[in-house]
């Protein structure tokens, strides 16, 4: 769904996007005002920490965790603990802006004490360790119910703590361009940290760390480095989570959670910095909007990362950018048409698959099938056979053409020299 | 890669909001809204969808009569997850698309969530203020501790139960051991230490020789539990336990051939009775607010249109929540007695106290914390009910009628109002 | 006490015997493919469901053996088209291939046969009292459970012992690359490998279903518990599954049959119930039961990632 590099130019301008990203961040709320959207776009936010330091794990030491929810719900807790301390002293103490270096500072504690078990070895192991640990602090949320507050979890309030700049953290929109503020700090600090040695000494232990270790690093080292420093800015994501949405409970350290982030890093694409941040603000989006207009939403959710994982394992931006490298090296040259004609094939048949997938949810989901049903806008009886012969159609043409006349089009325009074309 | 950076976060960005936002403001003389935030997909989808029903089902048939004002009731469905941060959101969300009134039942953390998020809105947004209304959480934390002036429970908080409960069980002969198996979550624990304390404050001649919880909605065979209750010699228990946890630990019971009887809050909760079957006939007891054969029992006739109606509309499920009866007429006589629906304070300040004539009896919404006083039944699973629960072939008979004396708790609550 | 050791052995004995159908498709796979298939109890559930289904029909026997069938070709028809795929691009997307199965399945479940559970019910011929236990009745069932088990052991244990398949099994469980240049088709056994240890698991499914409950959440309750049972056995070894899986089903049912906790048994010491150490001091037995497995996982990998029984590290 992200689209479009053609924006791109030299790298003499590669700057640019720190300077354009937080200025269009900024006016977002002035386009979109109503309470629920400012919510969301601070949850884009915090989602987005949260990704790219999930990243640090997946993409650049290339370790795959089950329960890095662990170490964004623990700081998201101390956090919380931290604010109604201050709430209760009648708002003295900690500026509420420094809360999220609370929440950091409790994920590198954690992560310190999890990660010097979990690292020694990578792969299977460690994401097994994570599975345990991750079920095990979830257990434990509802039995310690005295630091967790059980499942009612724990309130605060943020406009009950001073502020460093005198703003009040009352309406949504101040919390906003707060989350803005750390968004960015924390997005510079993972992009140069991802820049320095120990960022690339990350990616040798990921690709080799036999060769790693003969170069003299310790892979277990490093691996312990990277883990307690992602666990950081996870917590740093938790406590921003604090002030966003005042409550903590048992979710935000549940696998759910954990599950989430791995679907929405991967989705957006673990090879790119942007990847983590793309999918984060998908997922955001689907979550909190596509349930509203589709009970199937589950389903669609996971048809997706099962798609990628399949045909795109470098994500959405994976795609754009294999693509836009393709253009640029003049790959579409005389076959633009053929591309654009998978792509709409492709969409066609996602259309179908789409209705197929809404008229079974209302076929076996409803209470009365046969009641009227708006499809795409087209009132149909789902218990009638023409609605499932279009659409089963559609999908099957759509698929059809894709896979049988668009694709092996393009593969003998190119000879067998690359296999861009899926879109 | 980085200059992907701004049109990938922007273009998600603007896809995402054209579809998030779609707030229409509806004016004054349109209808009343209330959104109603329950789990319409996922594991509790069921239950969910069964409120849904009946709100939808109640509303029509007041529209039919004029609705409130002249004005129709609508109800706005909101799909919470069973999630209580989700449910936060939704909140926020009706408050963009001008809803004044939001429902919510299944789940007290949820509750606890929907509460803080309404009275923060309405302490900080005073313009747009919203009311809960909670026909199902009982957690009594919600009418104490954590009392709230814009917060209205239409259900018997689980101290309630758990007093008229105990008030039947002291006058029986046959019960004197006591086994208590509860989910591990606050609702399972505070019943587990209450009745505790009661069978001490009111002198019960009984003896509780177990208590136990369980995790929640994990227990797949409560064989072990069964062994246990089987040692401790126990001839009654007693369960909060609700959905897939109370059939099993009947159905375990049962095929154990443990010869108990086992008191509960949700023994007539969707799914329980098709799950539980016959086995759970004269053993099976539950203390509601109102079953299906009272109407028979007492004669509401009026009520058993009202009942075989909702059986004609959704015929795989029964209309169950008395309590959103009793909810909705209330809300219509205090928006009535204020003369709008947008003036939420003077809306409060009407439902407090308000007393209502029910089919079960005269009910009274407590004005010290908005916690509804009504009388209750004790029934028992019988196959020879008029009315079987869900098309299972076991419906519920009236074993005593606790009148709304036996049915009260004293607050704590200590009430901020406006 | 001796009741209470008798009922927990008993309950422990049937609980662990249903882990082992679940773990000993999944240990094969696992101990060939190096795929940890997360997806796995998913097929449980398929064979929960299909049996359900095909027995409205057909009646429990045929089911019996027609659900793992269908289940197994489901899972030959996933191998081929999904997981060959994408093993291309190595062992974490494998994994997070199974994990994104695991949710469509478990949404498909739920759309087909919706989120309540099903009537699932054992058979009129298996519905009686078989014997009866310091007054508590097991049913006729729970022993046909016990026999199903033993009965797919022995299979097990003679296929791969015996027979010229197992012999192939065997080498590509510890040398896949070397069967491969002994000239057999490395994906043809990995397929075959995956619909049969997917089939195992139906198996389990048939009898799990109705001895515990058919519902959309019973892939995602005994997923983890599973991979427990498979780490701690070790990879790839049969036996290890089944001495991890009685292991894991005495230990928790023995706990949750006492009632113990450490300030009951040694005393409070004047340990406040508050604090970390306070809550674990005064916590019944029953409330730690259900964390038992993942506290065995989280050790067995920092202290035997080769687990009980196995001859690779994980």
């Amino acid at each position: 769904m992200a689209t479009n590099t053609a924006a791109g130019g030299s790298n003499l301008l590669k700057l640019w996007p720190w300077v354009v990203v937080p200025v269009v961040a900024v006016l977002l709320p002035f386009i979109f005002q109503s309470g629920h959207a400012v919510n969301l776009l601070s949850h884009m936010g915090v989602a987005i920490i949260f990704a790219l330091s999930y990243n640090m794990l997946l993409g650049n030491t290339g370790l795959l965790s089950f329960g890095h929810a662990v170490y964004y719900g623990l700081g998201a807790y101390v956090a919380m603990h931290l604010l109604r301390t201050i709430n209760d002293a009648g708002g003295e103490g900690l500026p509420i802006e420094l809360l999220p270096l609370v929440g950091a500072a409790a994920g590198l504690g954690f992560g310190i004490i999890f990660g010097s078990f979990s690292v020694r070895r990578a792969g299977v192991v460690f994401a097994m360790i994570t599975l345990g640990v991750g079920a095990l602090v979830h257990s434990s949320s509802l039995m310690f119910s005295d630091f967790f507050g059980g499942e009612a979890g724990l309130f605060g309030y943020r406009d009950e703590a001073p502020s460093l700049f005198g703003i009040d953290y009352g309406p949504g929109r101040n919390v906003y361009f707060l989350v803005v503020a750390w968004t960015m700090i924390a997005a510079v600090l993972i992009y140069l940290l991802k820049k320095t040695p120990l960022g690339w000494m990350a990616n040798a232990v990921r690709d080799n760390p036999e060769r790693a270790q003969f170069v003299g690093y310790n892979p277990t080292i490093v691996r312990f480095i990277q883990f307690a420093l992602s666990a950081a800015f996870a917590g740093l994501a938790g406590g921003l989570f604090v002030i966003t949405d005042e409550i903590v409970n048992d979710e935000s350290v549940g696998q759910i959670q954990s599950g989430i982030v791995l679907l929405g890093t991967y989705i957006g694409g673990i090879g790119y910095f942007i990847g983590p941040v793309v999918g984060a603000s998908l997922v955001t989006i689907l979550e909190s909007s596509l349930s509203s207009y589709t009970e199937a939403w589950v389903l669609y959710f996971g048809l997706l990362f099962i798609a990628i994982v399949m045909f795109a394992p470098m994500g959405l931006v994976g795609i754009v950018h294999t693509q836009y490298l393709n253009w640029k090296a003049g790959a579409w040259k005389g076959n633009t048409g053929i591309r654009i004609y998978i792509l709409l094939a492709g969409l066609l048949g996602m259309f179908g698959l789409v209705c197929v997938i809404e008229l079974s949810y209302h076929y076996f989901r409803s209470w009365d099938p046969s009641a009227p049903f708006v499809l795409m806008g087209f009132t149909v009886d789902a218990t009638s056979f023409l609605p499932w012969f279009v659409s089963f159609g559609i999908a099957i043409v759509g698929f059809g053409l894709m896979l049988f006349h668009g694709n092996p089009m393009l593969k003998r325009k190119l000879g067998d020299k690359s296999d861009g074309g899926k879109a | 890669m980085l200059r992907n950076k701004k049109t990938g976060l922007f273009t998600g960005t603007m896809i995402g909001l054209s579809m998030a936002i779609s707030s229409i403001t509806y004016a004054q003389d349109g209808p009343i809204r209330i959104s109603y935030i329950e789990p319409l997909s996922g594991p509790f989808a069921n239950v969910g969808d069964a409120g849904l029903k009946h709100f939808r089902f109640a509303a029509e048939k007041m529209n039919e009569e004029g609705g409130i004002l002249g004005r129709d009731i609508e109800i706005v469905a909101m799909d919470n997850k069973q999630s209580p941060s989700e449910s936060v959101q939704l909140v926020q969300r009706s408050i963009d698309e001008g809803i004044k009134f939001v429902t919510q039942g299944n789940g007290s953390n949820v509750a606890g969530a929907m509460v803080e998020a309404v009275d923060r809105n309405n302490r900080r947004n005073e313009d747009n203020k919203v009311l809960y209304l909670n026909y199902a959480a009982v957690d009594p934390a919600l009418t104490n501790e954590r009392c709230s002036f814009y917060h209205f429970r239409f259900d018997a908080a689980s101290d309630i139960k758990l007093e008229a409960l105990s008030n039947y069980m002291k006058d029986q002969d046959n019960i004197e051991k006591i086994f208590m198996i509860n989910q591990d979550y606050s609702h399972g624990q505070f019943i587990s230490k209450r009745m505790k304390e009661l069978v001490e404050e009111k002198g019960m001649d009984v003896e509780i020789v177990g208590d136990v919880l369980h995790p929640i909605a994990q227990v797949r065979d409560f064989s072990p539990y069964v062994s246990r209750i089987k040692n401790s010699g126990a001839d009654t228990v007693i369960s909060g336990n609700w959905g897939n946890d109370l059939s099993l630990l009947v159905r375990a019971i049962d095929s154990a051939g443990l010869d108990v009887n086992i008191y509960t809050y949700y023994g007539g909760g969707l799914g329980t009775p098709a799950s539980v079957g016959p086995r759970g006939e004269d053993i099976l007891y539950q203390i509601t607010e109102w079953h299906a054969d009272v109407n028979v029992d007492e004669g509401h006739t009026e009520y058993e249109k009202w009942f075989q109606e909702f059986k004609e509309r959704y015929p795989e499920i029964d209309w169950y929540y008395h309590r959103i009866y009793n909810q909705m007429h209330m809300l219509k006589a205090a928006i009535e007695e204020v003369g709008n629906a947008e003036d939420i304070d003077a809306i409060a300040y009407a439902l407090e106290g308000m007393e209502f004539e029910s089919q079960t009896g005269t009910v009274t919404m407590r004005a010290d914390d908005h916690q509804i006083l009504q009388p209750m039944y004790m029934s028992v699973m019988d196959t020879d009910a008029k009315y079987d629960a869900d098309n299972s072939g076991v419906g519920f008979r009236t074993v005593a009628n606790i009148p709304v004396e036996q049915a009260t708790v004293d607050t704590t609550c200590d009430m901020r109002r406006p | 006490m001796l009741e209470t050791i008798a009922y927990s052995i008993l309950n422990g004995v049937l609980y662990g015997t249903l882990l082992f159908m679940m773990s000993s498709g999944l240990t094969l796979i696992f101990g060939m493919m190096g795929v940890l298939n997360f997806a796995h109890a998913s097929f449980y559930m398929l064979g929960a469901y299909f049996a359900y289904t095909i027995g409205l029909g057909t009646g429990f026997w045929v089911a019996l053996f027609l659900a793992p069938i269908l289940v197994g070709a489901v899972g030959a028809a996933v191998e081929r088209y999904g997981l060959r795929r994408v093993h291309q691009y190595g062992h974490v997307p494998e994994l997070l291939f199974t994990f994104g199965l695991a949710y469509v399945v478990e949404e498909l479940v739920a759309l087909f046969w919706g989120t309540v559970p099903v009537p699932y019910k054992e058979p009129e011929s298996l519905n009686f009292t078989a014997f009866n236990l310091f007054g508590l009745n097991y049913s006729m069932f729970k022993v046909f459970v016990l026999l199903v088990a033993v009965a797919m052991f022995v299979g097990l244990w003679l296929l791969l012992k015996k027979t010229r398949a197992g012999l192939v099994i065997q080498g590509a469980l510890s040398r896949p690359d070397m069967v491969g240049a002994l000239g057999h088709n490395v994906p043809r056994v990995f397929m075959l490998v995956f619909a049969f240890g997917c089939a195992l698991a139906a198996l389990g499914g048939v009898v799990g279903g109705i001895h515990f409950v058919t519902d959309p959440g019973m892939a995602f309750m005994m997923g983890p518990i599973v991979f427990v049972v498979v780490v701690l056995g070790g990879l790839g070894s049969v036996p290890g599954a089944l001495v991890a899986s009685l292991i894991i089903g005495i230990l928790q049912t023995f706990f949750l049959s006492i009632d113990f906790s450490l300030a009951d048994s040694i005393g409070t010491l004047g340990i406040e119930d508050s604090g970390f150490f306070g809550v674990l001091w005064h916590m019944e037995a029953t409330r730690i039961a259900p964390v038992i497995p993942f506290l065995l996982l989280v050790l067995t990998l920092i202290f035997r990632p080769r687990g009980l029984f196995g001859k690779r590290e994980a």
